[in-house]
């Protein structure tokens, strides 16, 4: 073994003093056992990967949209400009841009085979029925997140489906009649639109995400995961002796 | 659930967990391997097909008809299926939030405490039922025809006069197709139900006049297409007019039925390209 140069141990130490000072002041550590050291019921396969998959995919539209962000201006006159610039002239721009497009489909996906996994495992049953509904509002906000981010780049696609979107608000009963005037910030698609739907995309519907996501994640490790409902426990304390033993 | 039940689930969820592994290291190896596949699947699609635009948003010309993200293909198809007129809006508003509040309350009204799928019946065909039908949708919703094409044939009428009153109604067609009408109405195979009528037979209940008016003065939300200019505003007209019950046929042959226009002779209008 090496031998530790004085250099090296009293960089060490003050390491571990550091870890210590902030330890001692929110016994972060205690945290973070509750939250590794968890155990995860006998059976646990890949169909219990899923939320963390969505979750990975939300990170990535975070990520990639700080970046897309950074060029975006939301106006009728810059917001495709802007764009374009992304897509031709920052570096990798494309790629970012790209990686936020097709981040939202998987994310979408994986939402969906998440909710069916927990649906068919009978998950959302005593005592998690509170992390289904935060799971269902999750869902809105997703799907809300596609819409409003669908107008953002401003080219044909995006003003028409967003037209054709409006249209269709607009007709629901009691609040169609107000819709236009809400998201819109008036009857047709403006700069006002965009800015509104930027601050939606951006802020409002991401921030309550996180908010969501950890309450979700707060319930999943105070709760436990759920074992799959054909691992019983007669059988697997049964299994214990032998593969303990 | 009741009480008993409860107290039962819990005791033997927590045999399962002591008989469990700690999360770190032996599950977060699992959740590590997705969380790579995952990024590797978007990095790849980001590749393959990248962040495409099309041309600059354009209020004025129109010729842009959109189709929804294709994860909305169902609730599109949705729509399409559902015909009458007032019943749309209850559709396109009431589904949703129904479907959402029935998603919310499930753990509120399903309240069998059998959790395995194969002993809960009704639940699981339900969901595989659901799942499948928003296949199905999707699937219908993605061969649908595009909303920025016309394929519907031209009446017997007036393919027989053919020469000029031919051009003017298959210049017609294309305006129609061109304006995104589309995105609205329905019209032949074509167009999305709703919000507006469908056109398909609109000849039966409007003069070509009254089309013409309403292409100037819509009511709202509809736009004007005032800005195309009479001329083409009167093309327009003139072809749906024309649109009547049992009128469309597929071409020469007309064989009289809805108008499944698939390989009518009109052909169909391309809609604009993308990143034209
Ligand atoms: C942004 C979206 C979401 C994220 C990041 C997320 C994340 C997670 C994670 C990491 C878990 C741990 C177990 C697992 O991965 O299967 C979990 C569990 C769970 N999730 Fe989600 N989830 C999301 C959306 C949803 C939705 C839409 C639903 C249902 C409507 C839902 C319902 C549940 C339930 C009931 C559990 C407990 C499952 C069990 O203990 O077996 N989640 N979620």
């Amino acid at each position: 073994m090496a031998k530790k140069t004085p250099k090296l141990a009293s960089a060490k130490e003050a390491g571990v003093h550091a870890v210590d000072f902030v330890d001692e002041r929110t016994s972060i550590s205690g945290t973070l056992r509750w939250v590794m050291f968890r155990p995860i019921p006998k059976g646990t396969n890949w169909f219990y990967t899923l939320g963390t998959a969505t979750m990975v995919a939300f990170i990535n539209q975070v990520i990639t949209g700080i970046v897309l962000g950074m060029y975006y201006e939301p106006s009728t006159t810059r917001a495709y400009e802007s764009m374009k610039y992304i897509n031709n002239e920052v570096f990798l721009g494309e790629f970012v841009h790209g990686m936020h497009r097709w981040g939202s489909s998987v994310m979408v996906i994986l939402i969906f085979l998440h909710m069916a996994r927990t649906f068919f495992f009978g998950a959302y049953k005593y005592p998690r029925e509170l992390n289904w509904v935060i799971g269902v509002a999750l869902l809105v906000l997703t799907l809300l997140m596609s819409v409003t981010g669908y107008l953002l780049p401003f080219d044909q696609r995006a003003y028409w489906a967003s037209v054709v979107a409006m249209n269709i608000a607009g007709n629901a009963p009691l609040i169609g009649p107000f819709t236009p005037d809400i998201a819109l910030g008036g009857p047709d698609v403006t700069t006002l639109t965009l800015s509104r739907f930027y601050i939606i995309h951006m802020m409002l519907i991401p921030g309550a995400i996180i908010a969501l996501i950890g309450a979700h994640l707060y319930l999943v490790v105070k709760l436990g995961t759920t074992a799959p409902p054909w691992v019983r426990a007669d059988k697997v304390s049964a299994d214990l002796k032998e593969h303990e033993g | 659930m009741n009480q008993r039940e409860k107290e039962e689930y819990l005791r033997e969820y927590a045999v399962l967990k002591s008989a469990g592994k700690p999360f770190f290291p032996y599950i977060i190896v699992k959740d590590g391997v997705m969380m790579i596949v995952v990024i590797g699947v978007i990095m790849l699609m980001s590749i393959m097909l990248g962040g495409e635009l099309t041309a600059k948003a354009d209020a004025t010309t129109t010729t842009y008809a959109p189709r929804p993200e294709w994860y909305y293909f169902w609730a599109f198809e949705l729509l399409r299926v559902i015909k009458p007129p007032y019943l749309v809006s209850l559709a396109t508003v009431g589904i949703p939030t129904i479907a959402i509040l029935l998603l919310i309350l499930l753990p509120f009204y399903d309240r069998n405490p059998e959790r395995h799928p194969l002993r809960r019946p009704v639940a699981t065909t339900a969901g595989i039922f659901i799942m499948g039908a928003m296949f199905f949708l999707s699937y219908l919703g993605a061969e649908a025809g595009a909303p920025s094409q016309v394929e519907i044939g031209p009446p017997p009428a007036i393919a027989e006069a053919g020469g000029a009153t031919m051009l003017k109604w298959d210049a017609g067609r294309k305006l129609v197709a061109q304006s995104s009408c589309g995105g609205c109405h329905k019209i032949g195979e074509n167009g999305n139900d709703g919000p507006g009528p469908p056109l398909t037979e609109i000849g039966d209940r409007l003069k070509e006049g009254a089309i013409r008016e309403t292409l100037i003065n819509p009511t709202r939300p509809m736009p004007s297409f005032a800005q195309l200019g009479a001329d083409n505003i009167d093309k327009m007209a003139f072809f749906l007019a024309s649109l009547k019950s049992g009128g469309e046929g597929k071409g020469t042959t007309g064989g009289g039925a809805e108008g499944t226009g698939e390989e009518s002779e009109g052909g169909s209008t391309p809609g604009q390209s993308p990143g034209g």
